[in-house]
């Protein structure tokens, strides 16, 4: 059984595989980056690396968090061996869910979230949504 | 650092043989000592697995190649010596013979003998008479049927010692050992080597090898060979003074060095803020360390351009046989060096200048001789650093370019408009050869023709942050000049603000900076249908706001900062909010998700911590609408000092401050109309005018201001203009003067270019073109 990194984006559950995730660390100041997808919330310093940082919101079709709405950062590994920065609400528990709670996510899920969730994970209450991090970091369309 | 050492030294000697001879010995011996190292493990292993033809077939080749450089470099003995060698390798390994704990004992003594005498070599820059008589008779013995064993005894006795000894040598005395050892074991009468050793030359060094070394080769020599036992300090061989090194590992630790600056900048900037004086103390030094680790590290990158032209004199050789020119190449400065990756981007477009250079710079004897020149033409390349940076410069003696001819061909091409190239400069014309598409050789020939043309050389350049230019004076040469940085890594740059955020920009691209406060940029900052110029000493400099390019917010009036760049050819001034400082910056790439942004260059991370983005200068000038190839664009500056025959220009206002000129020549009358004479036949507004219907042309409107007409009572200034035929009114806010200019300050504009006449920029009206887009008044003739 694999375990999934969880946390929400707009009220809803998401989870990435727990290697995957490099680290999490509270908002980070970005430094903005003109003309660049609407995504990309921006550029920042991880201990002298500079990691582009992904709005999930924005990834995701959703309306923008408050100005003062809290933020994480999950920086994680995609395929290609890069860190990139997810920006989600908040930050929730390791899970290890069955294997067999998951699912393909139905037709009717927006094709903005389709597009990156890869299963859709029954968990007792409520659903985890499994973001698929090489395709959310990938096919941004230039501003 | 050994350089280029994994080449072969054969391909090495073959192809530069204008290098130095001791270049090429001593990486032979780099080279040879590790094969040696790398033979002695094989043999071992081969006793174990006799009958594996890999690691034979490995042995035979590196006895091979020591045989094949050695018989190239004049070592008659070591040729010898490896020559019965091989012979016998050769065998083993077609199965003529079997290997025996005899026969790998010969190949081992073979092993070491090659080891001595690649030993005095290095001591000796020679042989020094030693000799191998003894092993090869006993090689031979064998290559004739003898037993191994038997010829082997003798050997195994004397050589045992050295053979076990070696791989457990402490490290400081190689040499001394191995050339004390066969003297006085090998009981053949060799000539003593200690006691034929001519003094020899200074020993050949590497270039990039520690100067150091190249002194101990200097002091007492004598001594040096045979260091008595009391332990006389042997020098170090050229095998033990460098080592090979991952290029991966150098990356990671510039990496790391890049990291140590950027921590170190950070380290500064709080250093400052507070008033610890140990503190400031202990930083100033780790600064100063920081610094000379920086530089250290760049340093072992970097390598010699003559890596890359030493295959030059090859090139230019065959090149001028096939051609049946009289070449001679001449290499000034070929110990400049540079780092390894810039010098591999810069070897292709390197070897095509100087292909470039024979196949159309230089002429043939018979060509050259009419024109009064030595039938021998002369290339010479010359590498120098200047300024933080590395300049190359090609120079051939040939025929030079001809600019008339470049314009011809760029006109025929359809490249430039006629009109812009007869505007041109000599040296703008000369320019032209970078546009895609252009090739100057009326024949497409092998040699320079092969589809990759200046612009893919420049393109390449620029690639590496470098810039290119063409220096000619027709019938006496041309001199291409190539500017590169030393390094790529870590670079100067200015740091600029621009809505609050930070940005950097290489300051390789940087000319010059202008600061105006608020009164001044309301209004030293003119347009051109609204591009902005600045008159930068009498030329007009195009203007990029960097907000607009950016998409930010746009700028409160104030004072106004332009940051002057250079961007291929062309210049501009780059509106920026506040210039802060200059830093040393580590480049670093851009996330996939924004490589697609040719804004930004890169990255870097500022002293504070923050993130800032790198400007790409030429990409932002070319996203402004410059059109940095052609000069075809808006806001290309097209400076042209020499068509500076004067024209008589009348000079108009067009309302809201702008004036406009329009060429007296095509000027018939000035007349002043009441606003009610005007009629409209069809779209056209006309005026009946001396029996003829005149066609009105409002000229603000034609510029493109628009705008407030004058009250409807006051009368109507008209320029009453001719083009060909064609009478045409040309409606003005007013009439200034009529000046002679020489128009030379110009700035081209799509249809309407400016001028500065008479400290103002004004338009230049082309009556012929606002002529042409009348509708057609094909009634003109009528008569009233």
């Amino acid at each position: 059984m694999s375990q999934f990194c969880t946390f929400t984006v707009g009220g809803h559950l998401f989870g990435v595989p727990v290697e995957s995730v490099q680290e999490v660390l509270r908002a980070q100041e970005v430094t903005r980056v003109p003309l660049a997808p609407r995504e990309v919330s921006g550029l920042l310093n991880l201990r002298g690396a500079i990691v582009t940082s992904i709005d999930l919101r924005r990834r995701l079709g959703m309306a923008d968090r408050e100005p003062d709405g809290k933020s994480v950062n999950i920086v994680v590994r995609t395929a290609d061996g890069s860190a990139v920065s997810l920006v989600a609400d908040e930050i929730g528990d390791v899970l290890e869910p069955p294997a067999d709670s998951f699912e393909t996510p139905p037709e009717t899920v927006p094709a903005s979230v389709r597009a990156v969730v890869e299963r859709v994970c029954k968990l007792e209450k409520r659903l985890m949504l499994l973001l698929d991090t090489h395709r959310a970091v990938g096919g941004l369309e230039a501003a | 650092m050994s350089n280029s050492s994994q080449d072969n030294p054969a391909d090495t000697a073959g192809s530069s043989p204008l290098a130095g001879l001791e270049d090429i010995v001593s990486e032979f011996l780099i080279e040879s000592h590790e094969n040696l190292d790398q033979l002695d493990r094989d043999l071992v292993a081969l006793e174990q697995d006799p009958t594996s033809r890999d690691l034979l077939s490995g042995v035979f080749r590196t006895i091979h190649t020591i045989k094949g450089t050695s018989g190239f470099l004049g070592f008659g003995t070591l040729e010898s010596v490896t020559h019965v060698g091989e012979s016998l390798l050769a065998r083993l390994r077609d199965g003529k013979l079997t290997l025996t704990p005899g026969t790998t004992t010969i190949l081992l003594d073979v092993v070491d003998a090659v080891r001595d005498l690649l030993a005095t070599i290095e001591q000796h820059n020679g042989e020094a008479g030693a000799a191998y008589d003894e092993l090869v008779a006993r090689v031979q013995h064998v290559l004739d049927g003898g037993s191994a064993d038997e010829a082997a005894a003798p050997a195994a006795e004397t050589h045992a010692e050295p053979a076990a000894e070696n791989p457990a040598e402490p490290a400081a005395e190689p040499v001394a050992e191995e050339v004390a050892e066969p003297v006085a074991a090998a009981p053949v009468p060799a000539p003593e080597p200690v006691a034929a050793a001519p003094v020899p030359a200074p020993a050949p060094t590497l270039a990039a090898v520690p100067s150091a070394v190249e002194e101990e080769h200097h002091e007492a020599p004598v001594a040096q060979v045979a260091p008595d036992a009391a332990g006389g300090e042997p020098r170090r061989s050229v095998a033990d003074s460098t080592i090979r090194v991952d290029v991966g590992l150098l990356d990671s630790l510039m990496t790391m060095v890049g990291e140590l600056v950027l921590t170190r900048n950070q380290m500064l900037q709080r250093a400052a803020a507070t008033e610890n004086s140990e503190l400031a103390h202990t930083t100033h030094r780790l600064n100063l360390i920081v610094g000379e680790l920086q530089e250290g590290v760049m340093k072992t990158r970097l390598q010699p351009i003559d890596n890359v032209w030493s295959k030059l004199p090859r090139v230019v050789r065959d090149l001028s046989v096939q051609l049946g020119k009289h070449v001679d190449l001449k290499m000034e400065g070929r110990e400049t060096e540079l780092d390894k990756t810039i010098l591999e981007a810069i070897r292709d477009p390197l070897t095509h200048l100087v292909r470039n250079s024979i196949d159309h710079g230089i002429e043939g004897p018979e060509t050259r001789a009419a024109a009064g020149k030595t039938e021998k033409g002369t290339l010479t390349l010359r590498a120098f650093h200047e300024g933080g940076q590395v300049n190359l410069e090609i120079s051939d003696d040939g025929k030079g370019i001809d600019p008339a001819a470049l314009k011809a061909k760029a006109i025929g091409k359809g490249l430039v408009t006629e009109e812009k190239a007869a505007r041109m400069t000599d040296h703008e014309a000369v320019q032209l050869i970078f546009l895609p598409g252009f090739s100057t050789a009326a024949a497409v020939t092998n040699v320079s023709g092969r589809g990759v043309g200046m612009d893919v050389v420049r393109t390449n350049i620029e690639k590496i942050g470098g810039t290119i230019d063409i220096v000619t004076a027709h019938g006496e040469g041309t001199t291409v000049r190539v500017r590169i940085p030393l390094t790529l890594a870590i670079i100067p740059a200015l740091v600029v603000t621009s809505a609050e955020h930070r940005y950097a920009i290489p300051q390789v691209n940087l000319l010059e900076l202008v600061r105006l406060d608020a009164e001044q940029s309301k209004v030293a900052i003119e347009t051109v249908h609204g591009a902005p110029v600045y008159r930068l000493r009498g030329k007009l400099l195009p203007l990029v706001d960097l907000r607009e390019q950016l998409g930010l917010e746009a700028r409160e009036p104030g004072a106004t900062y332009i940051v002057v760049l250079q961007a291929d050819n062309q210049e501009y001034g780059l509106v920026v909010d506040d210039i802060l400082d200059t830093e040393e910056i580590v480049v670093k790439p851009l996330s996939s998700q924004l490589r697609s942004l040719s804004t930004y260059s890169g990255a870097t991370i500022m002293g504070d911590g923050s993130v800032a983005l790198i400007l790409d200068v030429t990409a932002i000038a070319r996203s402004s609408g410059m059109n940095l190839e052609s000069g075809e664009d808006p806001s290309v500056a097209n400076i042209d000092l020499a068509s500076a025959e004067s024209t008589s220009v009348l000079v108009v206002d067009v309302g809201s401050g702008r004036r406009a000129a329009i060429p007296v020549a095509a000027v018939d009358r000035l007349e002043e109309m009441r606003p009610d004479r005007v009629e409209r036949a069809g779209q056209q507004e006309v005026v009946q005018y001396r029996g003829q219907i005149l066609p009105m042309v409002w000229l603000a409107n034609e510029l493109g201001t628009g705008g407030a007409f004058a009250d409807p009572d006051s009368s109507l200034r008209v320029v009453v203009c001719r083009s060909e035929d064609q009478l045409l009114g040309v409606v003005v806010d007013d009439i200034l003067d009529i000046v002679e200019s020489d128009l030379a300050v110009r700035i081209e504009n799509g249809g309407s270019d400016s001028a500065v006449v008479q400290e103002h920029v004004t338009e230049l009206v082309d009556i012929a073109a606002i002529a042409a887009r009348l509708t057609p008044a094909p009634s003109l003739a009528w008569s009233a």
